[in-house]
């Protein structure tokens, strides 16, 4: 197994930051370019979420962390904030707290699309954990 | 740093260029630039530049759909140009592929 871990903070620039980061970890892994944006998007998504709704747009740390063993990558990112009360609401597509209408609410759903497997565990004010796996190279 | 949106005014078109990364982080002011371009000026039609885009997520549905409600509300339109197949398949799988107009060229947009 081979491991990486970061923080960052919750910073919409570091949503980028993320995706890149990632992209060379998984790189590793000989993806497809296809497997590569799929990765990239997921990571956006639960970045994005922990910078608008776990952090609220405040300050915060968000804890990421890649692991490959054989061609299986995991992906974590957890976040210390307001946590989701309603964990299977909150994953339903278009669902969002939003009330700006700039929310498309398919953040979970983009997960779930690109990612084999997508597992969130949440509390709130405790904050909220993401773990998302997906086999590379078939 | 080609980051942010550019705008184009052709007649009652408003031609919006995307950024190369369309997430969230960019996003964030083009309601409030669209809006005031939109109080501003009238403009029957957006048609969104993807020319440049190379990656896009769900923030970038949502600014898409809100702009869709905000102008067929008002009997205007928005399409879409430059789709690459990355971005196509994330609007599809956002359920909006079918909502817009696609054409290859801003020219062709334009004409169309």
């Amino acid at each position: 197994m081979e491991r990486f871990r970061m923080e960052i903070e919750s910073l919409s620039k570091n949503e980028e930051l993320a995706r890149v980061v990632t992209a060379v970890f998984m790189s590793r892994l000989d993806p497809t370019l296809e497997e590569l944006d799929d990765v990239k998007t997921a990571v956006s998504e639960a970045v994005t979420n922990a910078v608008i709704h776990g952090y609220q747009e405040k300050e915060g740390i968000i804890y990421m962390e890649l692991q490959t063993e054989g061609r299986q990558l995991t992906v974590m990112v957890r976040d210390l904030g307001v946590g989701i009360l309603d964990v299977k609401k909150a994953m339903e597509p278009m669902y969002t707290t939003d009330k700006s209408g700039e929310r498309s609410g398919m953040g979970f759903s983009f997960m779930e699309a690109f990612m084999d497997q997508v597992q969130v565990e949440s509390e709130p004010g405790r904050g909220t954990l993401v773990t998302m796996k997906k086999k590379i190279g078939r | 740093m080609q980051q942010s949106f550019t705008y184009e005014a052709r007649g009652q078109v408003l031609i919006i260029h995307l950024p190369k990364e369309l997430d969230h982080h960019n996003c964030r002011n083009l309601k409030y630039e669209t809006d005031l371009l939109l109080a501003e000026n009238y403009i029957s039609r957006v048609i969104f530049d993807f020319t440049r885009t190379e990656f896009m997520d769900s923030s970038g549905i949502g600014v898409l759909l809100n702009r869709y409600k905000q102008m067929t509300a008002n009997g205007g339109r928005v399409d879409l140009c430059g789709v690459n197949d990355r971005v196509r398949r994330i609007l599809t799988i956002g359920g909006i592929g079918k909502l817009m107009e696609h054409y290859d060229t801003k020219e062709a947009a334009l004409i169309g």
